[in-house]
């Protein structure tokens, strides 16, 4: 239901290119400080519809966001290899141009030694860092305007699973620190399970929708992956 | 002496400026990982050379002309499809090329292909110096959006900018630069004059400013070093130019990160 602590509420949201129909009839409320996972097979549209949400492509329906948010996206394709000559503070100075503030979401993403970040993060090229390391530049890039919304599209792509939890134990540290609202895209059911309170599965049309214990039953996950769900089962200890 | 009366200076002038330009703008190439982009499409001047030639008409106009033309091409081209138009490009160029070389009378040929500073006059200077003012303060303005976007696209859509006029707007001065090259270097070696500089740039440097400004630098340095080299030992300027950035690209690789 909408109320004043709604700050998204999207309406029979569809996207089409060309004649392609990607998603249709999405309807979903996101209130303030939700954790909302967007979960469905490759190709679903789960990307677009971030994409959506965020102006950048047409659509029909109706997307309204509370006015006056910032909000931060930090989408799954990068090409950041360690052939490309751009250091991790030119990086971030594209977005925030205060050298303090540059600091400062690197303390808050566990860089913590401010002559390490001086005098070596910084002045490093972004490509030379490891996996796990620019995820954390990532956060930090995408806190830096102190957003109300965060959107994250997979942000373990390309992780391994050890450094899958922390991303997320930091990315939970952070929300409840600065209390911003998190929309994100993940293709692990457990970390649906552990971190997030709402979520939605999206294959081209909604599929379900609320909190995962309740909503990824067998049927819906059968349903959204095409009966692979013995794969999908719900496994953890809490 | 009056340096505008001084061939020599002149060359220097015109040589060193579109040197930096053209080092500049390769490092952009390089990060947009479209290195040969300068050397295929440098072929089209060609025809836009015979061309304007034909209707007594500037040759820089016509190169440009056509240079710009084939820019368009490549932006509708990279608009449309996600997918590589290497094959479509290359082809489409190569065939410019020969086109080019029937029609073009055989004098102005050989110019066109190699490059001839010899009979540049101030207004060159002015031209070369306005067209590298204009590239400096383009980039200026743009460089941010074409890096953020290059890092990703959807991130750099996400601030706000417009990546499809961010690109065209570069691809706009990569023309101007291959158009430029051409009278140093010619159609041949220009893509050369565009690529190698920016290449040694990136041996020696670890972020975008540094990488962007010693490419600038080489491209300025392999034209003063050619043209003197040339200029003294009775040489064709354009290929020593050439020779000059594979010079500094070698020393490069003994720093390199």
């Amino acid at each position: 239901m909408v109320n004043q602590q709604t700050i998204l509420s999207v309406e029979n949201l569809g996207v089409k290119f060309d004649n392609n129909e990607i998603l249709r009839g999405l309807n979903f409320i996101v209130q303030k400080e939700d954790v909302l996972a967007i979960v469905g097979p490759n190709g679903a549209g789960k990307s677009v519809l971030f994409r959506a949400l965020l102006g950048l492509i047409p659509y029909s329906g109706k997307i309204q966001w509370a006015p006056g948010l910032k909000i931060s996206y930090v989408p799954q394709k990068f090409n950041i290899d360690k052939d490309l000559p751009l250091s991790v503070e030119e990086f971030l100075k594209f977005k925030e141009k205060n050298p303090k503030k540059i600091i400062g979401a690197l303390k808050s993403v566990g860089i913590t030694d401010e002559h390490h970040i001086e005098h070596h993060v910084l002045k490093e090229r972004v490509g030379w860092l490891s996996g796990g390391q620019i995820q954390r530049v990532l956060i930090a890039w995408s806190i830096l305007n102190n957003p109300d919304v965060l959107l994250f599209d997979e942000p373990t792509a390309g992780i391994d699973v050890g450094g899958e939890e922390t991303i997320y134990n930091l990315l939970k540290k952070l929300k409840d620190e600065r209390g911003f609202t998190v929309l994100l895209i993940s293709h692990d059911l457990n970390i649906v399970y552990k971190y997030a309170n709402n979520v939605i599965c999206v294959n081209k049309e909604m599929v379900c929708h609320g909190e995962p214990n309740v909503v990824l039953d067998p049927a819906s996950l059968a349903k959204l992956y095409g009966g692979e769900t013995s794969f999908y089962k719900h496994e953890h200890f809490h | 002496m009056n340096i505008f009366t001084n061939l020599l200076s002149l060359q220097l002038l015109v040589g060193i400026l579109t040197g930096l330009g053209a080092g500049y703008l390769g490092s952009f190439m390089i990060l947009k990982r479209m290195s040969l982009v300068g050397d295929v499409i440098s072929h089209v001047a060609l025809p836009g050379i015979a061309i304007a030639l034909i209707f007594k008409v500037n040759p820089f106009l016509g190169a440009f002309t056509a240079l710009f033309l084939a820019v368009i091409g490549i932006w509708i081209l990279e608009r449309k499809t996600e997918l590589p138009s290497e094959t479509l490009v290359g082809i489409f160029f190569a065939l410019s090329l020969a086109l080019g070389i029937l029609i073009t009378p055989e004098p102005e040929l050989l110019e066109a292909l190699f490059g001839d500073i010899s009979k540049i006059g101030p207004v060159d200077v002015f031209l070369t110096a306005a067209l590298i003012a204009v590239i400096f303060f383009t980039m200026f303005r743009i460089y941010r959006g074409l890096t953020l976007s290059v890092v990703s696209k959807q991130l750099a859509q996400s601030m706000g900018i417009n990546v499809s006029r961010t690109n065209f707007l570069f691809l706009f001065l990569v023309a101007v630069i291959v158009a430029l090259g051409l009278k140093v270097t010619g159609i041949f070696l220009t893509g050369a004059l565009v690529i190698v500089p920016a290449a040694a740039a990136k041996n020696v440097s670890i972020g975008l400013a540094g990488f962007t400004r010693s490419a600038a630098l080489f491209g300025g340095m392999s034209a003063l070093g050619g043209i003197l080299f040339a200029s003294h030992f009775n040489l064709h300027p354009g290929p020593i130019v050439v020779l000059a950035s594979g010079v500094i690209f070698l020393i490069t690789l003994l720093f390199k990160k």
